[in-house]
């Protein structure tokens, strides 16, 4: 288990003041002048060593995203975005460090607008987060009044100003381009990609998007050194990362632990177990509701990181973790996520928005037993159609859920439907 | 709701911003760089929404698009894109229950009844008296406190049907129920006690 010592968000659950004070006290804005003196490149080649991926889903390094920004500006500002647009279901992490540790974000925002060569950040929240925005904005004003960000940041010579923007209930703009456009005012529907937001994202600028822990671990990096980053966890794999672990469990929470802990190990230190034990379980999401489904055989073993859950074909994603035990009706859990994703599709690609309508209709239909065998074959060839034919990843996100599912518990759907089919005949 | 339903709402002739709200206008729209200023459409929107009984009339998305010297189609678009702005009036307490699977297999079932059977009202209704509209809502954000709500701007975590009637009894009187969690455990930590950062555990109550 990570030691107390080597976890990052010390004020995860708001036990401490989370303003500037209380910031202080944990070590947050401490040397940050020097940091910034040290100068791009090194906190680029800092954060490539450590490998830091990114926290918010995909897992692509964070050191090499910022090196894809323009070093010489060909008179375009850059601009760094944060994603703060929470709501992939199970997940609820930034949340805690936005009403809990915003000065980390702050600092980090800091950091990371000097190693892209940004002197503007915009951190995008979601609108149903109306207090955690709130502390965040507290942090800014504060950070604004000691003069750590605006004019002359911490003496540093470098300025750079922050700005916190509400969305307004989409989830789709958690996807960048998405987020992008809605920041830019407009419906939050995805770009195609290239051009990537490094060359040209935000009002036509050089942007990089990261999400909020990502960029509130920078300073702590910066600070400890980046081979302390990368002592945790297995090379490519590395750091502390902050799990939330929902569903059924018998004390449900947020808890930062490192990198590759079992699963097993997690859910039974830091969740009080499986409800009714490890031998009840029936099936978890390991990385947020877009990640396909693990059978309780692949929980048995399974380590949390990106590489081992990606050679599991699923996916640590954001590391939120959706417990269910074999009182779960999996069919209608899943029923019930595909009408998430029905509704939270932009609309813009037909296979997607569309077929999110397919597979929560044939779901639906078998979760109340309407359904005959040939629709199962019907549904798994509905989740290829979407799969890799849309412009986001918003249809993988939508599709994976249901192939798991299909892949991991297939036989339980047949038995099920074989039993409908007999009842029926008598 | 549709478009076709908000067609049928009653419209008010005109919206302007109070002095006041003109004035946070102002300080949002320089948020932005000089000439992007759509981009604070949806604040804008949101002012707007806050200042008009938490509903917003096609006035005032006209209203904003020519503050924003936008096209009023270009602000319909975002108005109907995003589900925070309510195209029709709306009960006194707005409270949204999230039934989304992580919320779901703790038991949003049970609050939803709760909900229901407390207010007489359906999901998707609104009460005579007009205090309060009951609505579903996708994931909120808050899964490891889940059964949850949100009531307007605050969230209602760790429910059971007690406490979510307990909730709205509140809300009914006139009083504003402390926001949070209604169990006695300390925002997200686990229930009993912290498993980490023990030098600094204030832990559950």
């Amino acid at each position: 288990m990570l030691a107390d010592k080597d976890r990052i968000f010390t004020n995860l659950y708001g036990q401490a003041d989370w303003g500037l004070a209380g910031a202080r006290a944990r070590g947050d804005w401490d040397g940050t002048k020097d940091l910034i003196l040290k100068g791009r490149e090194w906190i680029v080649e800092e954060i490539k060593k450590s490998q830091l991926r990114g926290r918010g889903g995909a897992g692509f390094s964070t050191g090499m995203k910022w090196s894809f920004m323009p070093k010489q500006s060909d008179g375009r500002p850059s601009y760094l975005v944060i994603n703060a647009d929470e709501g992939e279901p199970g997940t609820c992490k930034d949340r805690d460090m936005l009403r809990h540790d915003p000065h980390k974000l702050v600092e980090g925002c800091l950091l990371a607008c000097v190693g892209i060569g940004a002197h503007a950040c915009y951190i995008y929240i979601r609108g149903e987060f109306y207090q955690e925005g709130s502390n965040l904005q507290r942090a800014i004003d504060e950070a604004y009044a000691a003069g750590l960000i605006g004019k002359n940041a911490c003496g540093s010579g470098y300025d750079c100003d922050i700005y916190l923007h509400r969305g307004a209930g989409a989830y789709i703009c958690g996807e960048e381009t998405a987020l992008i456009e809605s920041l830019e005012g407009k419906k939050g529907q995805p770009r195609l990609k290239p051009p990537f937001p490094a060359f040209c994202g935000v009002w036509g600028c050089p942007t990089t998007v990261n999400n909020v822990e990502t960029v509130a671990v920078v300073p702590t990096i910066l600070r400890r050194g980046a081979p302390w980053f990368a002592s945790i966890g297995r090379p490519n794999n590395t750091g502390p990362k902050v799990f939330c672990i929902s569903g059924h469990v018998n004390k449900p929470c947020n808890v930062e632990d490192a990198l590759g802990v079992p699963l097993r190990e997690l859910i039974e230190n830091h969740a009080g177990g499986v409800r009714g034990g490890w031998d009840n379980l029936l099936a978890v999401i390991p990385g947020g509701s877009s990640m396909p489904v693990l059978s309780k055989a692949q929980a048995d073993t399974i380590q949390m990181d990106f590489d081992y859950l990606r050679d599991a074909k699923s996916g640590l994603g954001t590391a939120a973790i959706v417990v269910m035990d074999k009182s779960t009706d999996i069919v209608r859990a899943f029923a019930r996520l595909a009408a998430f994703y029905k509704h939270e599709s932009c609309g813009q690609c037909t296979p997607c928005r569309e077929g999110t309508g397919w597979m929560y209709r044939m779901l639906t239909r078998m979760a109340k037993g309407k359904a005959t065998m040939a629709d199962i074959d019907l549904l798994d060839a509905v989740t290829k159609q979407i799969e890799g034919h849309t412009i986001c990843a918003f249809g993988e996100g939508a599709a994976w859920p249901v192939m798991g599912l299909l892949r991991n518990f297939r036989p339980e759907i047949e038995k099920r439907l074989g039993q409908q089919v007999k009842q029926a005949a008598e | 709701m549709s478009a076709q339903e908000a067609a049928n709402v009653p419209q008010p002739a005109s919206f302007e911003f109070t002095p006041e709200n003109l004035e946070r206008a102002k300080k949002i729209i320089a948020k932005y760089p000089t000439g992007k200023q759509q981009s604070a459409v949806m604040p804008l929107l949101d002012l707007a929404q806050r200042q008009h009984d938490n509903w917003l009339p096609i006035a005032a998305m006209e209203y904003v698009a020519r503050l924003l010297d936008m096209a009023p189609i270009r602000v319909r678009e975002v108005a109907t894109f995003y589900t925070m702005y309510n195209h029709a009036p709306i009960g006194r307490h707005h409270v949204q229950i999230c039934t989304t699977t992580p919320c779901w297999l703790r038991g949003s079932d049970t609050v939803v009844d709760a909900c229901e059977k407390r207010l007489g009202i359906k999901l998707g209704e609104t009460t005579a008296d007009r205090q309060f509209t009951l609505a579903e809502a996708e994931c909120l954000g808050a899964c490891v406190n889940a059964p949850m709500m949100q009531v307007g701007d605050d969230y209602y975590e760790d429910l059971t049907p007690e406490t979510t009637v307990n909730v709205l009894d509140a809300l009914a009187r006139g009083e504003k129920p402390k926001p949070g969690n209604q169990s006695k455990r300390l925002t997200s930590s686990p229930e009993g006690g912290f498993t980490t950062l023990l030098d600094t555990a204030k832990g559950s109550d």
